[in-house]
């Protein structure tokens, strides 16, 4: 087995990885979709997605009372339905959010580093990570940095996601590879790489301030590579899709990947989340229509 | 853990308790009144019976396909037959579903193939010849190609409502009227296209579906036709050559294969292996062209068959019904045992065997799917058709070893080349001789695409400008 790379060697790595077919890939992840989840597999899957849900409020109009209300629901979403995983606010939410989920074992996810361009100095982004930590997140949600990906400098997006692991302390470090920006799959192959060798937990593919989010084929990739790192290293890193994911249908579809690709060891709340805010409501209405026998409608479920 | 419930095909087609022969238009029995039955591989019910035609059909069938052709279609307009072409996909299309449940509970072949393959690339084959009926003078074949006149057409059971469509659909929008034998085992959804072709309002004669086994297929090869088309094992397809050679009917042959996928150190590895898997449990393996050998640079096969049998291990195998079904029965009892014997010869010539841990049902016809590795050229897995869900896992060190190995077999249908250096395809699929090169890519077929063999694996071309040729004097 092998182990964690340093920085150079790490590069080097990512570099040399073998090319991604597109077109294959693409059909792997359409023929995963075609899987037809029904009855008692179903409801299993609708609990596990919401289970496995950061509730996300990632707004300019956020405000302590609207986060408040979003965690009274993070903590009991609709009836016996499970809590979801986390809330995933800004960090000047942190505490706010902190301060309502406490107890209830439902974690506080705070994005950083300058979320969501990142286009700030190193300094700056440790600070909000250290704030975000500091006002009591359990989970770190950073940016990488797309310029200097693209600009081919992989040492110093290495360099700064290990600066943030550092600056996380205990807080479980989530990297946003943003995957709409990195936009070849080649990148996102060698971005996920790179930030798994320099600490990530976690590998998420996009922020949901860009045109494109998470898409079923991209998500697969990094699956591979999870998979493929944890092979090679023996450390397990969690894989986290985010944006436009809002539908029970396309939720099923992610967990049929983590089951077919990954396996049980993934199917969990520690190792999967879905980034998502709309996704919670259509995953209750399915799951009251399972219970009821018919479709409600969107007053049976509560706002955000 | 999460296990998927069943997920069976609520829709249930009307299939009768007997069929007859399809004759001039009409549904008759045989003159001699014998029947068969055709059974459900995935569970060894009877479906269904039906008529066997012997000689005197054959002669019937091809009188009133002569007769169709003389007095009806040979003198219709090319723009009026592809009025008939377009009315038959359409149809296709209309009762796709029920064609698809058809064809896996007949064949054993999985709901989720039928569904997204076979029928819609059935359909499209209808599409794309009723687009040449009026535009044959513009084939690049000559001016005024003419039709031959009455073609006899033999297909197998691996896919058999789309080698119909490869067969009947290019004869008709080229001016011919057919006599087609399906497969033993599997005429039902070739009856049912009969059906279609009595909604289409098809002139009677133009289509005649003789259903039987090898004795209908040697008299309708022997029948006063002008063309035989046929496509199936390469003995049969020998003795068929025999039989017309000398006289003045064409003839095209679409026969076996043992196709060589060879993947390089530089290939996308997670693709190449999907493609591989694709390549070879498609269909159970029931394909000619499957990619039956694994050439892998030595390189990487420790790393590439870790990654196959993964993948290998999350296959579905069971009911064909299911929609979650990857890879569904055998087809026959008969299929079955011939994969079993060259198997066991595998293990006896030293090669190691690797198997899913996988359920199969209880009754029914089922193989789990299968790689050797420790293969060697001179095994017999390693050089005859197995037809079953069985991989040979060779070795190579240097493309030259590539391409040796790859073109070491009697066969030449097709081959895979896997790597990310376009030069290489290019390089490779120049020296492979095979009449289809997949890169990055396997089994994927289209209406335009012509399709066919070198060497033992047959001649002709089926499908695109190319396949018209088959059907036309230019």
């Amino acid at each position: 087995m092998g182990s964690i790379l340093s920085g150079a060697e790490a590069v080097a790595f990512a570099r040399s990885l073998p090319g991604v077919d597109a077109v294959g890939l693409e059909a792997r992840a359409a023929g995963l979709g075609t899987r037809s989840i029904k009855k008692e597999s179903k409801a299993h899957a609708i609990d596990l997605a919401i289970g496995m849900i950061d509730l996300t409020t990632l707004e300019g109009a956020d405000t302590p009372g609207k986060v408040r209300t979003l965690c009274a629901k993070a903590v009991r979403p609709d009836g016996d339905a499970p809590p979801v995983a986390a809330v995933c606010v800004y960090p000047a939410m942190a505490a706010t959010a902190a301060e309502a989920l406490k107890g209830s074992g439902v974690k506080v996810a705070s994005v950083a580093t300058g979320f969501p361009a990142g286009q700030v100095p190193l300094d700056v982004r440790l600070a909000d990570t250290e704030a975000a930590v500091a006002a009591g997140a359990d989970e770190v949600d950073m940016v990488v940095n797309r310029g200097a990906f693209l600009a081919g400098d992989l040492e110093r997006v290495f360099d700064e996601i290990r600066a943030v692991k550092a600056a996380c302390g205990e807080a479980r470090l989530k990297v946003i590879l943003e995957t709409g920006e990195l936009v070849t799959y080649d990148n996102v192959r060698r971005a996920s790489h790179l930030a798994m060798h320099a600490g990530a937990d976690f590998i998420k593919t996009s922020t949901g301030k860009v045109g494109v989010n998470a898409t079923l084929p991209v998500t697969l990739l990094m699956m591979q590579a999870v998979r493929d790192f944890r092979a090679a290293t023996g450390v397990q890193v969690g894989v986290k899709p985010a944006g436009g994911i809002r539908t029970t249908k396309d939720a099923i579809k992610y967990l049929v990947c983590v089951n077919e690709v990954l396996g049980e060891d993934w199917l969990s709340p520690h190792w999967f989340r879905f980034g998502a805010s709309s996704l919670l409501n259509d995953l209750l209405m399915q799951r009251q229509k399972l219970t009821t026998g018919h479709y409600s409608g969107p007053d049976y479920v509560t706002v955000d | 853990m999460f296990e998927y419930s069943p997920a069976p095909e609520a829709v249930r087609p009307d299939i009768r308790e007997h069929y007859g022969l399809f004759v001039d238009g009409k549904f008759v029995d045989a003159e001699d009144g014998s029947t068969f039955k055709s059974v459900n591989p995935a569970t060894e019910e009877t479906l269904f019976t039906v008529a066997e035609a012997g000689e005197a059909d054959v002669a019937s069938a091809v009188a009133a396909a002569r007769r169709a052709f003389e007095t009806v279609w040979g003198p219709m307009s090319g723009a009026e037959r592809g009025k008939y072409l377009f009315r038959i996909a359409r149809l296709l299309q209309e009762r796709s579903r029920e064609f698809a449940v058809a064809e896996s509970i007949d064949n054993g072949k999985p709901i989720k193939e039928t569904r997204d393959f076979d029928v819609p690339t059935a359909a499209q084959h209808f599409f794309y010849h009723a687009g040449w009926a009026d535009k044959l003078d513009y084939a690049g074949l000559g001016p005024d190609p003419r039709p031959l006149g009455v073609v006899g057409q033999v297909i197998p059971w691996n896919f058999p409502l789309l080698m119909l469509a490869w067969k009947i659909a290019p004869a008709l929008a080229c001016g011919n009227t057919t006599v087609l034998k399906p497969a033993e085992t599997t005429p039902l959804t070739a009856l049912m296209f009969a059906e279609l072709c009595q909604e289409a309002e098809l002139p009677p004669g133009v289509v005649n579906i003789l259903p039987g086994a090898g004795a209908t297929g040697a008299a309708l090869v022997h029948s006063p036709v002008d063309k035989i088309a046929f496509t199936g094992s390469t003995a049969v397809g020998r003795s068929i050559a025999k039989a017309v050679a000398g006289s003045k009917k064409r003839l095209t042959l679409e026969l076996g294969g043992k196709a060589a996928n060879i993947v390089y150190d530089d290939a996308p590895i997670d693709q190449a292996v999907e493609g591989v898997v694709n390549g070879i449990f498609f269909n159970q393996g029931h394909v000619c062209c499957a990619g039956s050998r694994l050439l892998v640079q030595e390189s990487i096969a420790e790393d590439v068959l870790e990654r196959l049998k993964d993948r290998v291990a999350t296959l579905r195998v069971g009911d064909p019904l299911d929609k979650n079904t990857d890879v569904g029965a055998i087809n026959s009892a008969e299929q079955l045992t011939r994969i079993e014997a060259l198997a066991e010869t595998g293990a006896a010539d030293g090669a190691e065997a690797w198997q899913p841990e996988c359920e199969l049902p209880e009754r029914g016809f089922w193989f789990r799917p299968t790689v050797f590795t420790g293969v060697q050229q001179s095994m017999r897995i390693a050089r005859e058709e197995i037809f079953g869900p069985v991989l040979s896992v060779l070795t190579f060190r240097t493309p030259d070893e590539a391409i040796a190995k790859a073109n070491n077999t009697p066969y030449g249908l097709s081959a895979g080349v896997w790597t990310e250096q376009g030069s290489k395809i290019l390089w490779t699929a120049e020296r492979l001789r095979a009449g289809v090169v997949w890169a990055n890519t396997f089994n994927r077929f289209d209406a335009a695409s012509p399709f066919g063999g070198l060497k033992e694996s047959g001649y002709g071309r089926e499908g695109g400008r190319q396949g018209l040729e088959a059907y036309l004097n230019v």
